[in-house]
């Protein structure tokens, strides 16, 4: 039960937006009287949110590296009309159009990093002049019209679904073995990630407990592709925003570059000092915003079926609240790319369970703004809490633990490498 | 005419963990100029902001008794309104406001919050007529020199209708005629009847104008000196200053020097913001393999900015010199490629420049030297694991798990994990800036174990220190830094506190 509880507290944050989506998805479920859950919903679900869902990845980098891009809308806009064109005019290839657009995006982005980076500007100046700037071109582009008539296999990109394959069993094949092998590698990682971890010692979910996890997470997954399978199948869109999760959480997680934000987010002085190139990685942070921000304009109008001088209002916004929601800190330096989906859902079902109650589009904005506030009010809150629970007590009432035993020759050879008394390669000249 | 016009008696002031100040007594007579000496952290600036209500009455134990009453200042206004100001070392002005702007900031010249401008400007013209600063008030105070910056300071002191000024260093930032300006003004206001507290490291100054000189010593009041009565020189306040035991402290250590390792030539740093000043002026000095070298120097001589410089150009602007590690002549513009090259910097601001606080230990460990642990793009967090786990049994490190975070460890456990950050990119030379800032005395002795052991290892170890028995206890040799200049260079046989006290306290720049 302590052991419970430590978990819970040490990870308050995450959970407790878990909970808070989960308590969201059950208010609605009862007060639609089931509607939210009918597989078609779900489905528009994936569908309508997938633009601020892969917007939110980029930014709680951004975020995290303690910058922030309000650019995101207008640039979507601006590459979703580059493309149109593109296709319609120039009868370019759908997948070059593609392509092009998102390099556009990535150049837009590079554009963003080069002020920030090297010159030093804000990221709010920065890329507030850019929204200005990229939905004037926008209107530019579309010489203010809406400009239709796209291929379909572009259009599949936004509202598309997996093709079906083997016999007809009244739900989509293809989405139900996705969901199993998703499930069957997310177990898998887990068990040799907590086998990892209990090697080294560090605090790991009573048996009992991660069990109940994995359990759990099955269950939803798999319910979840149930309602997909029973509807359309996968979105083409799910598909993307699943391996864009995947991709950058293993970015943010495991590579020197991950590291790196985390870092200078945490403490640029302290990061330039460590030998950081500081500047590139914030370069590299504002370019990946770009290249998201033209994926999101392609994903949104190919789901529109046209590139439209208003898409993407309001994209940075949603995405920004995203990031404060799934638990990015302001000072920068802390969350994650799960953390931010998990906040993008909160919106998705708020915004969708509203809708299907009849809220006026007014009132729905208002309560988003309400919940942004408090999610962010119940992370200061929490942050106060800890910082007074931690403190010089809380390091000597605990002694060092013992060192991991199955890590301990390891560790016993390395002590000696790193051992003062032999340097490796300090010459005695 | 010497009846006192302040009496602080018995001061003593705690923080967690640290007696800063303990039954400090201090008279200062009226219409005298009184100078307070004290190493670096001997609790002199803690005792004027006790004095000035910075730290209010209530936080501290012991009476003030100014001008006959007591003293119970809850904050700067209330002492400001009694007639006490404090000049910070750091200048409080805002460079975008005008002189007049200054002066008045905080007390402005104005009636139902209408601002009387006219009224400021004659004012402010009176007021730098007294200080004898020949200059618009209407000029903006990043357009002034230091010395006239220093100079509006005390015109805005005057505004408020000073009895007794404090001076915190004032002529640390300045050259030798703007001291001089300023020290003759000091007494043309001792002549008008008001007095002054004046703390500075540079004792040929205090010599020259002080009436008397209370010394601070380990947050003690240690004896007050009067100089009318003849006998007070600089050597009797070095004296004073330093004179306590050097306890056995250190580990036995028995040096294995060996050849020339690190070279700084001609070592010249201008000032990143004015690339006309000079903070560090054609410094040489070289560290020998298993040597440990100290730098003695006061703060503000130049200590750290000297450090950063050579780590990778991180301080300064023009920097010119050169700088030999193993034979090879280094051309370092960036810290990654002083990193490269061998150069490790423990900094002293430990929580601002040396830990990402929200960080934890496992994380900050491997901070400088994350290469060292990628496979591809990956880092192996087995690896990273294994390497922090040798750090914390290595060092000592007394955290409950390689996964706690650094920002609620104690201060010498958060420097032993700097230390291994910096261990773990295998240096050659290391340069450790106050490396035992802020720590107590067992932890310590184990990060003097460890300097020891590095230097034993073959490696160069410069370190900075406030602390002379520090540097005495520990280093092979020793530079004295003062005023940008290095001042001497002592052999351990030959130094003794008062000698290097003597040299950091020099008038370098004549």
């Amino acid at each position: 039960m302590n052991a419970l509880l430590n978990t819970l507290r040490g990870n308050v944050r995450q959970y407790g937006m878990i909970i808070a989506l989960a308590a969201i998805v059950i208010l609605f479920q009862i007060s639609t009287e089931g509607v939210l859950l009918k597989p078609l919903n779900v489905s528009n679900l994936v569908v309508q949110n997938a633009q601020i869902l892969i917007l939110a990845i980029g930014m709680v980098i951004v975020i995290v590296a303690r910058h922030i891009d309000l650019s995101v809308g207008s640039v979507a806009a601006f590459v979703g009309a580059a493309s149109a064109i593109m296709m319609t005019q120039y009868d370019f290839p759908w997948w070059l159009a593609v392509f092009l657009g998102l390099l556009i995006g990535t150049a837009i982005g590079a554009w963003h990093g080069f002020w920030v980076a090297y010159v030093g500007i804000p990221a709010f100046i920065v890329t507030l002049a850019s929204m200005l700037l990229f939905r004037g071109l926008t209107l530019v582009v579309l010489k203010g019209a809406t400009v239709g008539g796209l291929p379909e296999p572009f259009k599949a990109i936004g509202n598309g679904f997996l093709p079906e394959i083997g016999p007809d069993t009244g739900f989509h094949n293809l989405t139900l073995l996705i969901a199993v092998a998703a499930v069957a590698v997310l177990i898998v990682l887990e068990v040799r990630r907590r086998n990892a971890q209990a090697a080294y010692n560090f605090d790991v979910l009573p048996f009992p407990l991660f069990v109940t996890k994995l359990v759990l997470l099955t269950v939803v997954i798999m319910y979840f592709a149930y309602l997909l399978a029973d509807a359309r199948g996968l979105p083409i869109v799910g598909l993307i925003l699943g391996g864009l999760i995947v991709v950058y959480t293993f970015i943010m997680n495991r590579t020197v570059f991950g590291r790196h934000v985390y870092a200078i987010g945490g403490n640029v002085d302290a990061a330039t000092m460590s030998g950081v190139n500081t500047k590139r990685v914030d370069f590299l942070v504002m370019m990946n915003m770009g290249l998201l921000s033209g994926l999101a304009g392609i994903v949104t109008t190919a789901r529109l079926t046209a590139a439209n001088p208003k898409a993407g209002v309001n994209f940075e916004l949603d995405a920004i609240a995203a990031a404060f929601i799934g638990g990015a800190a302001v000072t920068g330096g802390v969350g994650t790319v799960v953390g931010a989906i998990i906040g993008g859902l909160v919106m998705g079902v708020l915004n969708n369970g509203m809708s299907l109650l009849g809220v006026s589009i007014d009132w729905q904005q208002a309560i988003k703004g309400l919940v942004l506030l408090l999610a962010v009010a119940f992370d200061v809150w929490n942050k106060r809490r800890t910082a007074g629970a931690g403190g010089a007590g809380a390091e000597s009432a605990e002694p060092s633990a013992p060192p991991p035993d199955k890590l301990a020759e390891e560790i016993e050879a390395m002590e000696a490498e790193l051992s003062v008394d032999a340097p490796s390669d300090t010459s005695k000249t | 005419m010497t009846s006192p016009i302040l009496e602080m008696r018995g001061i003593t002031k705690e923080f967690p963990g640290v007696k800063a100040l303990s039954d400090v007594n201090l008279v200062v007579n009226r219409g005298d100029i009184h100078a307070i000496c004290g190493e670096n952290g001997a609790g002199k600036s803690t005792l004027m902001k006790v004095l000035s209500g910075v730290y209010p009455h209530g936080t501290y134990s012991g009476d003030i008794v100014f001008e006959g009453e007591t003293a119970k200042f809850a904050n700067i206004r209330q002492s400001e309104a009694a007639g006490i100001v404090i000049i910070h070392q750091e200048l409080a002005l805002i460079p975008e406001l005008s002189i007049a702007e200054n002066i008045f900031l905080g007390n402005e010249t104005a009636r139902r919050g209408i601002i009387d401008w006219g009224r400021a400007n004659r004012e402010a013209i009176d007021l730098l007529a007294r200080v004898g600063l020949r200059e618009n008030p209407l000029t903006p105070v990043k357009n002034l020199g230091i010395g006239k910056q220093q100079l509006v300071e005390i015109a805005k002191a005057l505004s408020k209708e000073v009895k007794l000024l404090i001076l915190d260093e004032p002529t640390a930032a300045l050259n030798d005629d703007d001291s001089q300006h300023l020290l003759a003004l000091l007494e043309g206001l001792k002549e008008k009847g008001i007095t002054s507290i004046m703390i500075s490291h540079k004792l040929n100054e205090i010599e020259q104008i002080a009436d008397e000189i209370t010394i601070i010593r380990d947050g003690q009041s240690i004896e007050t000196l009067s100089v009318a009565a003849g006998g007070v020189d600089e050597d009797r306040i070095i004296r004073g200053m330093v004179g306590r035991d050097l306890e056995n402290r250190f580990p036995d250590h028995t040096p294995a020097i060996g050849d020339v390792l690190f070279e700084v030539r001609d070592w010249t740093v201008m000032h990143p913001q004015d690339s006309h000043r000079e903070v560090i002026r054609q410094a040489n000095l070289s560290v020998r393999a298993g040597e440990i070298v100290g730098i003695a120097g006061m703060m503000g001589a130049g200590r750290t900015e000297l450090a950063r410089s050579i780590f990778g150009r991180s301080y300064g602007s023009r920097t010119s010199g050169s700088l030999v590690l193993d034979g090879q002549e280094l051309q370092l513009s960036t810290v990654t490629q002083a990193i490269d090259a061998g150069i490790a910097y423990v900094s002293e601001d430990r929580k601002g420049l040396g830990l990402n606080l929200i960080d934890d230990i496992k994380t900050s460990v491997t901070a400088a030297a994350l290469k060292k642990l990628r496979t591809g793009l990956v880092v192996d967090e087995r690896k990273e694991v294994v390497v922090a786990e040798g750090y914390r049994k290595n060092l000592n490190i007394k955290a409950p798990s390689i996964t706690a975070g650094v920002g609620k460890l104690s201060g010498g456990n958060q420097q032993k994990v700097v230390l291994s950050k910096w261990m773990y990119t295998d240096p050659k030379l290391l340069i450790l800036d106050e490396p035992t800032r802020g720590i107590d005395v067992g932890a310590k002795y184990e990060i003097y174990g460890i300097i020891q052991e590095l230097a034993r290892s073959g490696r160069g170890v410069l370190v900075i220190s406030s602390e002379l028995p520090e540097l005495l206890g520990l280093c092979d040799r020793i530079y004295t830094l003062a005023e940008g200049v290095i001042t001497h260079e002592f052999d351990r046989s030959e130094a003794t506190q008062e000698s290097l006290m003597r040299y950091m306290t020099a008038d370098a720049r004549k």
